[in-house]
């Protein structure tokens, strides 16, 4: 593979509300027993890129945890491998990565010290399996100085938190407005970029110069007309993980059977850190229908159409309906739980009911914090 | 300078010929156990969890899948600059090239190995073992008996004692004298085959019995340090230990971990139990699967019913089977409305939809009686079964099977379909 990866996993969103208090949206726990970045990470394992820069600022500590090793991705070498970015400061440089061209730019030794001719850009809150490598000979194939991989949103889907794009007939952009008011197309943009490391430095030393801060804004929607941005379009399973409703959505996903098929059972796998949790345990009288449950669960009630995460203890009469159980959960005997996402290391007191509405998923956070 | 206090050394040559068809192209440390694990995962993270960061891994008798399991030692965090985990199979010398002919003789073709650690206190182990034990509280005892050797004993059953290896020790715990399976037993304290020895000790031990055949621990350099007045302590263990080296032990064994509390429990904080995971997807159960009384491994999907039962990584139970009292290892797949009582079944295996296994009458088998035993069915590695056969108690089919083999769909109890190496 002729490009060195960036992942752009910094970010927060106000949109998943109380999840972002605890870790970067790139560290949300996914489908049972990964985490959203687990998604770009393997993908860039899998393209081949030999090496990647993980930039990282918002609430890292999950995030660095997870990536305390790089084994796991196939990325501990002594040539390239995997490198998390935080913001330095230096006597040239006071700032906090004001946004994610700044980002790369206080990247830029890494970026000049790189040999490889492309760069790929892609962000660590999005849920899908990408060949990059695909995605490199279409931008040669058609001489882009950037592609921008996009998706077509259904008719009904709400766009305003995507960039919108158009394309002529040849798959050029002709236009890029980032969160649109009205809906003005279905192409949406995924937030995977490629082009040239040497035209990326230039257009990041040409931000930092102007004062400029963000790649879309400033660079895509700014540049359209005058540099050659192509779309690529991607039809595979694709979803970011942004509002508390696509997180709900996107783990619900994998209780489909095409969807575990699609990323669990078809070359290639999706990475993730191995924890050394023992197998799931059933209990006499669990009932368990249509739900994941993760390695280190112990399980005496009763979980429906659910993904339980890792070492969740569920006790006795208890029920879990439509709903997500994040790591290390300890639930009470006697509890209902119904359209909730139940956060990490949270404790559920026996005799407890939560319930929620289904497009409004109850968020329990509770801070009796350890019940070790 | 290179400097250990105590190195490793796990005895996993062996081939384990009481598990039958499950160690016909597997070391018995590399059988699968308990879902997700193998047997050698046990001792290799007592190392780790220990303190002991070097071990030589002594491998013989097919050794392939035992290589790419321990790799370089990731999975137990024995990858390391100095020590870690090193394979040692036997090797070609300018003179005497041999197998490894003992346990004490694969020790004594890697003195350099262990020299080369400059270590205080050696540690033999073997492979075959399910336990949690604490070697730096054994090697405490070690030191503060200034022993020579020391041995880790169990109390057993009395009536059982005439199985083991048993050590008569006085009120000190030093041993006076012990016996070999001995028909009148003194003592009811079994050797567990643990074995700390003072490296300057065993090195000349072994050294001064290089041209015994087949140099054994136990039949000749124990007795050879304990004739030389060296102390020998014993060093009693009182926790869970089991060995697995019969088909229906093996067996027996998995079945404890489905208790509710189980006597060896996987779900402790600490002293966890490590293992190469290379399956990451999480568990599911369908729609109308039902799964009690089990364990189920990563990438394991029910959507058929499993009670009383181990299930390993990445299996698939179709829907309408029901599996009961089973081991179902990894990769493994069960055919729709397919009926598996009190089975083995290894790794990588297919079985159709609309068998039966495990039902009739008991009827000892007609090969190996020793081997299958207690109405259990075992079945081989990679191996195929047919749609719609049944299958009868004390059984083992390993190998591609199809109906051919099956005169009126059926396999009594008690007989044997082996078809590996056709």
């Amino acid at each position: 593979m002729r490009a060195i990866g960036i992942i752009l996993a910094g970010g927060s969103s106000y949109r998943m509300k109380v999840l972002a208090q605890n870790r970067a949206v790139s560290a949300m726990p996914v489908a049972g027993s990964y985490r959203a970045i687990d998604f770009a990470l393997s993908n860039m394992s899998n393209s081949g890129i030999q090496s990647v820069l993980v930039m990282t600022q918002y609430n890292g500590r999950s995030l660095n945890e997870h990536l305390s090793s790089s084994k796991w991705w196939d990325f501990g070498r002594k040539q390239g491998g995997l490198k998390v970015l935080t913001p330095v400061i230096t006597a040239d440089n006071p700032n906090w990565y004001r946004g994610t061209a700044d980002a790369m730019y206080q990247a830029m030794w890494d970026l000049k010290q790189s040999h490889e001719p492309y760069v790929i850009i892609a962000s660590g809150d999005c849920v899908y399996k990408m060949d990059y490598n695909k995605v490199l000979d279409y931008h040669i194939k058609k001489k882009a100085e950037i592609t921008v991989v996009c998706k077509e949103m259904p008719e009904d889907a709400n766009l305003e938190r995507y960039g919108v794009i158009r394309m002529d007939d040849e798959c050029r952009i002709t236009e890029f407005v980032e969160k649109p008011i009205a809906q003005s197309g279905k192409q949406i943009s995924c937030g995977i970029y490629v082009l040239r490391r040497r035209l990326l430095i230039e257009l990041l030393e040409q931000c930092a110069e102007e004062g400029r801060y963000d790649f879309v804004r400033d660079v895509l929607v700014r540049y359209k007309d005058t540099k050659k941005i192509y779309g690529y379009k991607f039809s595979e399973y694709w979803s970011n993980i942004a509002s508390v409703q696509d997180y709900y959505d996107t783990n619900m996903d994998f209780l489909k059977k095409e969807m575990r098929d699609y990323f669990f059972k078809t070359y290639p796998d999706i990475y993730t850190k191995v924890e050394d949790m023992a197998p799931a345990k059933f209990n006499a009288g669990s009932k368990v229908r249509n739900s994941l449950v993760a390695s280190g669960c112990i399980v005496n009630g009763n979980v429906e159409n659910s993904v339980i995460f890792k070492k969740v203890y569920v006790g006795n009469n208890v029920t879990i309906k439509n709903s997500i159980i994040l790591n290390d959960v300890y639930i009470g005997d006697n509890t209902y739980i119904e359209n909730c996402i139940v956060e990490s290391r949270d404790t559920i007191r026996a005799n407890t009911t939560l319930i929620g509405e289904p497009g409004e998923i109850k968020l329990v956070m509770n801070d009796n914090d350890s019940h070790v | 300078m290179v400097k250990k206090e105590m190195i490793a050394m796990l005895l996993a040559g062996g081939q384990g010929s009481r598990l039958g068809v499950l160690t016909t192209k597997v070391a018995k440390p590399a059988v699968s156990f308990g879902g997700k694990y193998r047997i050698i995962d046990f001792p290799l993270s007592n190392c780790i969890n220990s303190g002991i960061d070097t071990v030589g891994v002594l491998t013989q008798y097919q050794p392939l899948r035992l290589n790419s399991h321990i790799g370089i030692g990731i999975p137990w965090d024995l990858d390391r600059n100095i020590g870690g985990v090193s394979v040692l199979p036997p090797y070609e010398k300018s003179a005497n090239t041999e197998w490894y002919t003992g346990t004490a003789n694969a020790i004594f073709q890697n003195i350099d190995y262990i020299d080369s650690f400059n270590p205080d206190y050696v540690l033999i182990l073997s492979g075959d073992h399910i336990y949690k034990m604490d070697y730096e509280v054994m090697l405490d005892f070690h030191k503060e008996n200034n022993a020579a050797a020391t041995i880790a004993v169990m109390p057993v059953p009395w009536e059982e004692a005439s199985r083991f290896g048993i050590m008569i020790t006085d009120e000190n715990r030093q041993i006076v004298d012990f016996e070999e399976k001995p028909k009148n037993p003194r003592s009811n304290l079994a050797s567990m085959g643990i074995y700390i020895f003072n490296w300057s000790v065993l090195k000349a031990a072994l050294l001064a019995n290089k041209s015994q055949p087949n140099l054994d621990f136990g039949m000749h350099v124990i007795p050879y340090v304990h004739e030389n007045k060296e102390p020998l302590f014993a060093y009693e263990f009182r926790g869970y230990w089991k060995d697995v080296g019969t088909l229906s032990s093996y067996w027996e064994a998995n079945m404890e971990l489905i208790d509710l509390v189980p006597e060896f429990n996987l779900y402790e904080e600490y002293w966890k139990v490590y293992t190469d995971s290379k399956i990451l997807a999480p568990q599911y159960v369908g729609e109308k699967g039902v799964a009690e009384k089990s364990i189920v491994g990563e990438g394991s999907s029910i959507y058929g019913e499993i009670y009383n039962s181990v299930i390993g990584c990445n299996v698939t139970i179709e829907e309408g089977a029901v599996v009961r009292d089973s081991i179902i290892m990894n990769n493994s797949t069960i055919g729709a409305d397919t009926r598996i009582n009190k089975s083995v079944i290894a790794e990588d295996v297919v079985i159709g939809s609309n068998v039966v296994i495990g039902v009739g009458e008991e009827v000892p088998n007609e090969t190996h009686p020793h081997i299958y035993n207690q109405g259990l069915v075992c079945v081989g590695e990679k191996s195929v079964i047919p749609n719609g056969v049944t299958i009868g108690k004390n059984s083992v089919i390993s190998g591609i099977t199809t109906l051919e083999d099956y005169p009126d769909n059926t396999m009594a109890s008690g007989k044997s379909l082996i078809k590996v190496g056709e």
